[in-house]
């Protein structure tokens, strides 16, 4: 619990949570806490958790049968996991980005719109300046400002992944997960995400889960360190990547294991 | 945001979640209650020949309007005899031609002919009608059947089947033309099953330096055996309830002959001929009971095809 | 040792050699149909048919009041059919993951699609037709009604079962709720197959005779009403060929070269649709 007393301003609190597909047991009692208006990120090899876990913050998961979770997520404070919850409402406030691009069958602009439009009555000037405001935080802008009104399915990869990261950001979500946003892109198109990352943190909290450990020492200040359900260490980021407390977490960093 | 319009809009949300939900999962019990429905307004319209007849209505060949006697054998045996010689030609050339399809075509040519099989399955089948009551029958009648009287006709087993007047319409030609209607059904089944097969299991088989014939018959065959029968047994189901291109040609007698180049009748083509012009309670009723019978051998014959499908889909039918 | 292998070799060429001659065999008929139905139909084919009522036998004459029936009993089964086939393909794919309904509608689905139409046409006699005591206009559209929905609903699923399951994630992700996430974005998604099944279940039905025989019927003269027996292209067609009279059978021909060049052209240009919108998404 010592990394819930060095967070200073916490934003999600992991408890003693457990994940289940059907009878297998996919995240085993997790404890973690996510700094506010900072990146973390979760990194380990494939199918040691770090989606999963990433999913149970917006519950996902529940589009699903057969799938379910115990324990805790704090959101300053509030179980997410707690039934009572609106689920829609939940995840209005929390955004998510997926490994490859998900664009709306629709135009640019109604890709950002649908969102904004499901919690807020906007007239059609303040909605084209949210439009503007998100595609400008997102980088995009001046790419595609020519061609709202143009299929999204029509853009570049990069600049899909782009869309659907403004498409997140148009809500004013307090917290932006990533579930491997750069896995299905080019370098060129990575390096511009990982500077957005950089700074998009000075508004939104943001989780990334990631393949690549350069992406994760580059972009973010913690990183937890997942294997087989387990977590195996969290701490801060220049910490887990130089000085390791565990010799597990090593192994995978030095390229011994993964 | 304002929270107080969140909360209104949450609430309705749900409400029209849920009045979605329902209003699909409506629309998926119409099916249900369809088919209740179908088979229910079917019983109900047989029930006084079922009284009448009993069982016996299955095994009479009777079929007369004037002293109300009606009884299915006819029609039941045209509709199996007919959907039989179908099968038996329309089989061997679909396997032949979904063995084009995958194995052997030029990749520009496998699309358009792919088409073209759907095409032939697409064609309405009163169009086959017509053409085999006015093309198909009287070449049929001047070239193929009197050389079946002459060469088979003498032979000891099969030789009564295939004697008789050349006529051109009868159960003979309507087999032959039930065969080219579902033998695209068969093939796309068929050609459908045998993509299912892993490339791997192909490319071993031919690394062992197989032929491209004993790939198909050896590998590719039994892999998919479930799935071919249930594309056989769906082209049958189509053979038994297709009603028009047989009532053209099938000669619509409530007659039993030995000869398949005699007329005969199918439940279908009955039904179609004598239903808007049956008078009388028993007569109309009689004629919904043969309904009724093929809609159930259909529905069985159908069932069991689509179980064989979805075994295949699901990955069962590996194995020898 | 090489006895064996030319014998294999030669097995293989001829069940190959077979296996050409069926695919040739299959496209005979094809085109022999095609041909026939050119050959009698296009000589028969004039503005006459478009403009002319059914004759009386000895008369002249055109198709124009069989046309219009079969169109409008077409629009009218196609409208009522396929909203419920969406609705039901809807709930089969987005929400048949947990019941007993979803699995066993689809199977009873699959089944009624290939089901006799004959019987289809009797039930609608049964249950309407007999009801109203006279054929009816109506009573068509409802047999073809019932043959479209279980196209639709088939296409429909599988349309949907395309749309990659990110895509609902995502939407949901954003908090929308379930019936906005399958509106807007499932069902938008795969809206060039829907509308490929549309197409194909009007091409089936478009040449569906043996259903109306038992419930539009036919009727000479022109009429537009719906409750009333209804002049069609495939009844008159049945008619008209069956009968001894010359100028009917070729008025049938006629009708046959049209059904099948209008059943045709919907099954190409759905093709068509369907790979153009797919491959630009």
């Amino acid at each position: 619990m010592s990394a819930e007393q060095t967070i200073s301003a916490p934003k999600l609190i992991v408890r003693d949570l457990n994940f289940y597909y059907g009878a297998d047991r996919a995240l085993k009692d997790i404890n973690l806490v996510v700094p506010e208006k900072m990146v973390t990120a979760f990194i380990g090899p494939s199918g040691c958790g770090k989606s999963t876990l990433l999913r149970t913050f917006n519950r996902m998961y529940q589009l699903y049968p057969k799938q379910r979770a115990t324990g805790e997520i704090l959101l300053d404070g509030e179980n997410l996991l707690d039934k009572r919850q609106d689920l829609n409402n939940l995840r209005a406030k929390i955004g998510m980005v997926f490994q490859k691009p998900t664009p709306f069958p629709m135009s640019i602009h109604d890709n950002i719109a649908f969102g904004v439009k499901l919690y807020e009555n906007l007239s059609k000037h303040d909605m084209d300046e949210r439009v503007e405001w998100a595609l400008k935080k997102a980088a995009l802008w001046n790419e595609v400002k020519d061609k709202l009104k143009q299929s999204g399915t029509g853009l570049s990869g990069g600049q899909q992944q782009r869309l659907c990261i403004a498409r997140a950001i148009a809500v004013k979500p307090q917290v932006l997960l990533l579930d491997e946003p750069t896995s299905a892109l080019d370098p060129i198109s990575t390096a511009h995400i990982e500077k957005l990352i950089d700074e998009l943190k000075k508004e939104f909290t943001i989780v990334i889960v990631t393949h690549n450990m350069q992406q994760a020492a580059r972009v973010s200040d913690f990183t937890a360190y997942m294997y087989l359900g387990d977590l195996i260490e969290f701490g801060d980021t220049s910490t887990v990547f130089t000085n390791p407390k565990r010799k597990e977490t090593e192994d995978y960093i030095t390229g011994r294991f993964g | 945001m304002p929270t107080f319009l969140r909360e209104a809009s949450l609430k309705r949300q749900t409400v029209l979640d849920l009045l979605f939900r329902n209003l699909t999962r409506l629309a998926a019990f119409m099916v249900l209650a369809l088919l209740a429905a179908i088979i229910g307004s079917l019983i109900v319209g047989s029930l006084p020949a079922i009284r009448e007849f009993g069982f016996g209505f299955l095994t009479s060949s009777e079929w007369n309007p004037v002293t109300d006697q009606y009884g299915a054998l006819i029609p039941i045996v045209g509709t199996l005899i007919t959907s039989g010689i179908a099968l038996l030609i329309a089989i061997p050339v679909s396997f032949g031609i979904a063995i084009f399809l995958t194995e052997l075509s030029p990749n520009w040519l496998r699309r358009p002919l792919g088409i073209a099989v759907e095409l032939l399955a697409g064609i309405p089948s009163i169009i086959y009608g017509m053409w085999g009551l006015f093309i198909f029958a009287p070449l049929f009648a001047d070239h193929v059947e009197p050389w079946l009287n002459d060469h088979i006709g003498p032979l000891p087993v099969l030789g009564p089947f295939f004697s008789g007047p050349p006529m051109g319409i009868g159960m003979l030609t309507a087999g032959i033309i039930l065969a080219i209607m579902v033998i695209p059904f068969i093939a796309s089944v068929m050609r459908d099953v045998f993509d299912v097969v892993p490339a791997m299991l192909k490319e071993s088989a031919y690394g062992l330096g197989a032929t491209t014939w004993e790939v198909m018959w050896n590998v590719v065959l039994p892999y998919t055996k479930i799935g071919v029968v249930g594309g056989i047994m769906l082209g049958l189901g189509r053979a038994l309830g297709e009603t028009m291109a047989v009532t053209f040609v099938i000669g619509n007698a409530h007659e039993l002959h030995k000869s398949l180049l005699m007329p005969g009748n199918s439940i279908s083509s009955a039904l179609a001929n004598e239903f808007t012009e049956a008078v009388g309670e028993l007569y109309t009723s009689s004629l919904i009971e043969l309904g009724l019978i093929l809609f159930f051998i259909t529905f069985v014959v159908l069932s069991l095809a689509r179980f064989m499908l979805y075994k295949l889909a699901k990955g069962e039918g590996r194995g020898a | 040792m090489f006895d064996l292998y030319a014998r294999r070799r030669a097995i293989n060429v001829v069940t190959l050699s077979i296996s050409v001659f069926t695919m040739a065999f299959g496209l005979f008929w094809l085109v022999w149909i095609l041909w026939t139905l050119l050959e009698y139909g296009l000589p028969n084919l004039g503005l006459h048919v478009f403009t002319q009522t059914t004759p009386p036998p000895g008369s002249d004459g055109g198709l124009i009041n069989a046309i219009f029936g079969s169109v409008m009993m077409t629009a009218v089964g196609v409208l009522i059919g396929t909203p419920i086939g969406i609705l039901a393909g809807t709930y089969l794919a987005e929400f048949g993951q947990r019941g007993w309904l979803a699995p066993v509608t689809r199977f009873i689905n699959d089944v009624l699609l290939s089901a006799p139409s004959i019987v289809i046409g009797m039930f609608v006699y049964e249950v309407y037709v007999a009801k109203v005591q006279h054929f009816a206009g109506w009573g068509g559209a409802f047999a073809l009604a019932i043959i479209v929905v279980p196209v639709v609903i088939r296409t429909t699923e599988n349309m949907l079962r395309l749309v990659p399951n990110s895509l609902r994630e995502a939407a949901a992700a954003l908090g929308a709720p379930q019936w906005k996430v399958i509106t807007f974005v499932t069902l938008r998604g795969a809206r060039a197959g829907i509308l490929t099944g549309i197409l194909l279940a009007i091409a089936r039905v478009s040449g569906e005779t043996a259903p109306l025989l038992f419930t539009a019927l036919n009727n000479q003269f022109w009429s537009t009403n719906m409750n009333q027996p209804m002049a069609n292209l495939p009844v008159v067609i049945f008619q008209f060929a069956m009968s001894p009279y010359d100028d009917w059978q070729g008025l049938a021909w006629a009708g046959a070269l049209l059904i099948t060049l209008s059943v045709l052209t919907l099954n190409i240009v759905a093709r068509v649709i369907f790979r153009q919108k797919t491959n630009t998404q």
